[in-house]
C-alpha cells in the first residue's frame, strides 16, 4: 500500500506541488444495536483509498479516489495540485511547514481480543439480554443497547520521506433506558451518554459490565419522571467524570485548537477566546486545573503512535496550574504560530483532508474523592451523565444538561433531581474548580461523535477526568 | 448504465437467490472550496463509488456498505454480509422489500454544475470576499454530482441523479464579535451569486459593529429564514419522524393544532425548486408529503418498517441505517408570505432580529426545548426599526412552541436558506411574538 501512496505523492510533486503527503487507509467498521431485545440494526461498513494532499502557495489542495492502482494515484496527486493552484485566484501569505523528524516505522493499538473475531452471535446475545434486564424495570418504556468496533489500517508517505504504517483497534457501545412520561421523558445511559469508546479490542465491552448496571439504570429512569425539578439558582456543583470530561472537551479542547485561535475554522465550527499574544500568561482557571494532551495513553480512544502527518504522538501541556500554555497544532499552524508541531492532525478516512483533532484532552488527577466532596459540601448539586451540550462559536458561553443530579445538604447525597442544567463562562467556571478527584476516580473517557470541518469530519477524542466541584455555578434554567 | 446502476446490478446477481436483498449504490464527485481570512485555504475533492446491501436470510437481516468495488471486491462483500445475516436473531420486524413501482419524474440535474471546475468555485469565492472590502471572510463553495440505483431480489429497480451547490459565507469586522451571514444553494452553481452575498454579509457585519449587552428575557424575534430552517430541521429528525413518534419520543400529536394557523410545512422533492432524487434508500417512490396544515400536524415521514407498524404506507423517506434513526424528512418546505424582512421588522414594537441560531441542542425531544445563541448578526428592533447590535445571546426555547398557535405574528418570503446544521431547506422568514433568551456574554 505505500507504493500508492508514494504514487500520489510523487504526482503531486509532478504537477507542481511544493510538499505532498498521501495516506493510504482502509477501514472496517461493525455495529449492532437492540432495542426492547430486538436486534434492530446489525451493519458492517468499510470504505478506503488513497487521499493526498498538495501545497502550494497559500492553500492545500487535496484529492481523493477509492481506485488503488497506480495509475489513479498517481492522477489523484496531480488533481490534488491543480485545485491547490486555482486557489490562488483568492490567494493570501504562503504556507511553511514545521520541521518534524522523518520516520519509517508501523505503530499498533495494544489490544488483545480482535472485536472483528468474536462471533456476531454473542455480541447479538449480550445486547439483547442488557435490554431485557433494563425492560424488565417496570415502567421503562425502551430498553437500548449497542456495541461499535473500528479496525484502521493506514499507510501514510511524504515528500520528505516518510513511511509509517498504523494499525488502529477502537472498541465501544453502552446501554440506556427511557421511561417516557406525559410531558416529557427521561434517561439514563451507561457508562456514559451515547457509551464509552476506548482505544483497545473486545476486552473492552467485557470490562463494562453491562448486566450490572442495568437495573440501576432503569429504575433511575423511571424515578426521574417524578423526582423535583432541578431548582434554579446559584449553587455548589459536583459533576461526575463524564459530565466534566464533555466540559473539558467543549470549553477547553475546540478553544485550544490553533486552526479555530488562527481563524480557519472561523465560519462553522468559529474561533476562540484565545489570543496567541496572551499563550503562557493568560488565566484559564485556577491552580488546581492542570490540562494536557496526551496521545500517548494507553487505552484512550485519542491515542496513535504517529498523527496524519507523521509527527510522533505526544504529550503536551495545555494548561498549568491555571494558566495557559499550550494548543493543539499541526506543521502549518504551529509554523504561523512559531511554536513546536503538536502531532495533533487526523484526517477521518482516506477522503478526509487531516485537520487538528483533539487528542486526549483531560484533567490530570487532584487530590479529592466524590465522596469527600460531596462531605464537603453544605449545599450543592451532584450532576451526572450528559443529556445535552451547547457552547458559543468562541468556546465561551457554555449551558450543559445532564440526565440526573442529586442535592447535597449539609455534607450528604438527598433527594434526585430530575432535569438538571448547568451554565456559565469558560475562565470563570474553570476559575471556581475547588476540588478534584483523585487517580482512583480518574476515567479516560472517549467520544467518537466530535464533529467538525467541511466537508464535515467525524474525530475520535479522549478526554480523562475524575470527579471535580466547581464554587457558584448557575443551574436550573428552563425553556 | 450508470456506475451506480451497475454495481447494484452486480450485487444483486451475486447474491443468486440465497436471501432477499436489496442494493443501492451512488458514485460522483464531491468538490468543496473553503476560505478563511479572506483566501481560500482548503480546496478538496473526491471521487467516489460505494454500495450498499441489506440481505435477509430466513428472516435475519444484515446492512453493509462498502468502497471496495472490483469484482473480487463485491463478490466477498456480498458472501460477507450473507454470513453475517445467518448470525443474528430474526428480525421480527422487517417489512419485506418493495415491489416495482412508477417512479416520479425527478431530475434535479445540471450538467455544468456536474463538472464544475475549482476554478468556477474559486470565482465565486472571489466576489463574496471582494465585496466585503477590507472585513475578513470565511466560508465555503460547494458542488457535488452523483449518480444514484437501487436494485432488489423482488424485481424492483430504480435510479436517479442529482447536482447540488451551496455557498455559505461570513463577512467579520471583528471576528467572534460583528459579523454578517449570508447562504444559498440551487442545484445550479450558475445560480450562486458570490457578490450579491457578500454584500449582504458586509452589510450585516458592519451593521454590527460595536454590539452592545441586552438583559436576557422574553423578546419579539425576526428571524432570518437560516433561523427557521434550523427548527425546521430539529423538528425534522426528532418530531415529524414516524419511529421517534411510535417510540413516545416525539413532540407530534397527529390532527392536533400544535402550531400556529399560518403555519404550513410539508416535504416534497418532486418540486421544482427541490434537491434531491425521486425514491428512498428502500426504492419507494417519494411524493410530497404534508406534516403541518393550518397549524394542525397532519403527517409523519415513514420508511417501510415504521409503516408496517403503524398501518399505513411508506412515504419514501427511508434512509441507510433507518432501522436504528427512523425516516426523516430531507426535502423540507414552510410556506411563507410575500413580506420582505424589512416588512417584519417594521411590525415589531421592541424585538430582536436574529441572523442565526447556532450550536442548538434538544434538551427533550418530548417538548422540543432546545438551547444554542445567535451568531453572525443579532439587532434590536425598536418602534419598527432596526437601532443597535446586540452581541450574542442564548436562549433556551421549545423550537415547537415557537411556531405554536398565537405565536407567528407574520411570515416573509420563502427562499433556500443553510441551516447551521448544514441542511438546506426552502423557509421564509419569521415574526415570532415570543423568544426566550436566558444568558448572555457575562453567562
Amino acid at each position: 500500500m505505500f507504493d500508492y501512496a508514494q504514487a500520489a505523492v510523487e504526482g503531486a510533486l509532478a504537477a507542481g506541488a511544493t510538499y505532498a503527503d498521501a495516506r493510504v487507509v482502509l477501514r472496517r467498521s461493525q455495529r449492532l444495536s437492540c432495542l426492547n431485545q430486538q436486534i434492530e440494526a446489525m451493519s458492517q461498513d468499510e470504505d478506503g483509498g488513497v487521499g493526498v494532499r498538495a501545497l502550494i502557495g497559500s492553500s492545500w489542495g487535496f484529492f481523493a479516489t477509492q481506485d488503488l492502482t497506480d495509475a489513479a494515484a498517481r492522477a489523484a496527486g496531480q488533481h490534488a495540485a491543480d485545485i491547490a493552484r486555482a486557489s490562488a485566484i483568492v490567494s493570501g501569505p504562503p504556507l511553511r511547514l514545521t520541521d518534524v523528524p522523518v520516520n519509517e516505522t508501523h505503530w499498533e493499538t495494544p489490544h488483545t481480543e480482535d472485536p472483528f473475531a468474536v462471533p456476531l452471535s454473542g455480541k447479538a446475545d449480550l445486547l439483547v439480554a442488557v435490554s431485557a434486564a433494563i425492560q424488565a424495570v417496570k415502567g421503562v418504556s425502551l430498553a437500548r443497547a449497542n456495541v461499535t468496533f473500528w479496525d484502521t489500517n493506514k499507510w501514510f508517505v511524504s515528500s520528505q520521506g516518510h513511511r509509517i504504517s498504523q494499525h488502529v483497534v477502537e472498541s465501544g457501545g453502552g446501554m440506556s433506558a427511557t421511561a417516557v412520561g406525559e410531558d416529557e421523558t427521561q434517561v439514563r445511559s451507561y457508562p456514559q451518554s451515547f457509551g464509552q469508546f476506548e482505544t483497545g479490542g473486545y476486552e473492552v465491552i467485557r470490562r463494562f459490565d453491562m448486566p450490572a448496571h442495568a437495573t440501576r439504570i432503569g429504575e433511575e429512569a423511571v424515578a426521574l419522571l417524578t423526582a423535583p425539578a432541578c431548582p434554579a439558582g446559584t449553587t455548589d456543583v459536583i459533576l461526575e467524570s463524564s459530565q466534566l470530561a464533555l466540559q473539558i472537551h467543549e470549553s477547553v479542547g475546540h478553544a485550544i485548537e490553533l486552526d479555530r485561535i488562527l481563524g480557519w475554522e472561523a465560519a462553522y465550527a468559529g474561533t476562540s477566546f484565545l489570543e496567541l499574544p496572551n499563550l503562557g500568561s493568560m488565566r484559564y482557571g485556577s491552580e488546581l486545573m492542570n490540562i494536557t494532551a496526551d496521545a500517548t495513553l494507553p487505552g484512550a480512544l485519542g491515542s496513535f503512535g504517529y498523527d496524519d502527518e507523521g509527527t510522533p504522538a505526544q504529550r503536551v501541556d495545555i494548561v498549568k496550574e491555571g494558566t495557559w500554555v499550550g494548543v493543539l497544532s499541526g506543521r502549518d499552524s504551529a509554523a504561523i504560530a512559531g511554536l513546536p508541531p503538536g502531532g495533533m492532525v487526523r484526517g477521518d478516512g482516506y477522503n478526509r483532508m487531516p485537520m487538528v483533532r483533539m487528542t486526549n484532552v483531560g484533567l490530570l488527577p487532584g487530590d479529592s474523592s466524590l465522596d469527600e466532596m460531596i462531605a464537603d459540601t453544605d449545599d450543592g448539586i451532584y450532576m451526572a451523565t450528559n443529556r445535552s451540550w451547547s457552547i458559543d462559536d468562541k468556546r465561551l458561553n457554555f449551558q450543559f444538561g445532564c440526565q440526573i443530579a442529586w442535592e447535597i445538604k449539609n455534607g450528604k447525597r438527598g433527594r434526585m433531581l430530575r432535569n438538571p442544567t448547568y451554565t456559565g463562562i469558560t475562565p470563570q467556571f474553570w476559575g471556581s474548580l475547588d476540588r478534584v478527584g483523585g487517580e482512583a476516580e480518574w476515567v479516560f473517557w472517549g467520544t467518537p461523535n466530535c464533529g467538525k470541518g467541511q466537508p464535515g469530519q467525524v474525530g475520535h477524542t479522549g478526554h480523562p477526568a475524575s470527579p471535580g466541584r466547581f464554587r457558584g455555578v448557575r443551574v436550573g434554567v428552563k425553556g | 448504465m450508470s456506475v451506480a446502476d451497475d454495481l447494484c446490478a452486480r450485487a444483486i446477481e451475486l447474491v443468486d437467490g440465497r436471501a432477499e436483498a436489496q442494493a443501492t449504490a451512488s458514485a460522483g464527485r464531491s468538490s468543496l472550496t473553503r476560505f478563511a481570512n479572506s483566501f481560500i485555504h482548503q480546496n478538496v475533492a473526491e471521487d467516489r463509488a460505494s454500495l450498499g446491501l441489506t440481505v435477509v436470510v430466513d428472516g435475519r437481516l444484515a446492512s453493509a456498505s462498502t468502497t471496495s468495488i472490483d469484482d473480487d471486491g463485491i463478490r466477498r462483500f456480498v458472501d460477507a454480509t450473507i454470513e453475517a445475516a445467518r448470525l443474528r436473531p430474526v428480525d421480527a420486524d422487517w417489512p419485506g422489500l418493495s415491489g416495482p413501482a412508477a417512479m416520479p419524474s425527478v431530475d434535479h440535474y445540471d450538467e455544468a454544475t456536474a463538472v464544475a471546475s475549482p476554478t468556477e468555485r474559486a470565482a465565486i469565492v472571489k466576489a463574496f470576499v471582494d465585496a466585503g472590502g477590507e472585513l475578513k471572510a470565511a466560508g465555503y463553495c460547494a458542488t457535488s454530482n452523483r449518480d444514484y440505483g437501487y436494485a432488489n431480489t423482488a424485481g424492483h429497480t430504480a435510479s436517479g441523479r442529482d447536482t447540488i451547490a451551496t455557498f455559505e459565507g461570513i463577512h467579520q469586522l471583528v471576528p467572534g464579535v460583528s459579523a454578517g451571514l449570508a447562504t444559498d444553494a440551487s442545484v445550479r452553481l450558475a445560480d450562486l451569486d458570490g457578490a450579491a452575498a457578500g454584500a449582504h454579509a458586509a452589510a450585516t457585519a458592519r451593521a454590527a459593529a460595536d454590539p452592545v449587552e441586552l438583559e436576557p428575557g422574553d423578546y419579539e424575534v425576526v428571524l432570518q429564514p437560516e433561523c427557521v430552517a434550523t427548527l425546521l430541521v430539529f423538528l425534522g429528525f426528532d418530531s415529524f419522524n414516524a419511529k421517534a413518534h411510535l417510540e413516545g419520543e416525539s413532540c407530534i400529536q397527529l390532527g392536533a393544532v400544535q402550531f400556529d394557523p399560518s403555519v404550513a410545512i410539508w416535504d416534497d422533492v418532486l418540486d421544482g425548486r427541490a434537491v434531491g432524487i425521486g425514491y428512498d434508500a428502500e426504492g419507494t417512490p417519494k411524493r410530497r408529503v404534508d406534516l403541518v396544515t393550518e397549524g394542525v400536524s397532519v403527517g409523519l415521514a415513514h420508511d417501510r418498517r415504521t409503516a408496517r407498524k403503524a398501518g399505513t404506507e411508506s412515504t419514501g423517506h427511508a434512509i441507510p441505517g433507518g432501522e436504528s434513526w427512523g425516516a426523516f424528512p430531507q426535502n423540507l418546505f414552510m410556506a411563507g408570505g410575500d413580506a420582505s424582512v424589512d416588512d417584519l421588522i417594521a411590525g415589531v414594537e421592541r424585538g430582536l432580529l436574529v441572523s442565526e441560531l447556532n450550536y442548538c441542542r434538544i434538551l427533550d425531544t418530548k417538548t422540543m426545548v432546545a438551547t444554542g445563541l445567535t451568531r453572525n448578526g443579532t439587532f434590536l428592533i425598536e418602534n419598527g426599526a432596526v437601532t443597535k447590535p446586540i452581541r450574542g445571546l442564548r436562549f433556551t426555547q421549545s423550537f415547537l412552541g415557537a411556531l405554536g398557535p398565537g405565536n407567528v405574528r407574520a411570515l416573509g418570503a420563502a427562499r433556500y436558506a443553510a441551516s447551521n446544521e448544514e441542511e438546506v431547506l426552502h423557509v421564509p422568514s419569521a415574526h415570532l411574538g415570543r423568544w426566550h433568551f436566558t444568558g448572555g456574554a457575562k453567562g
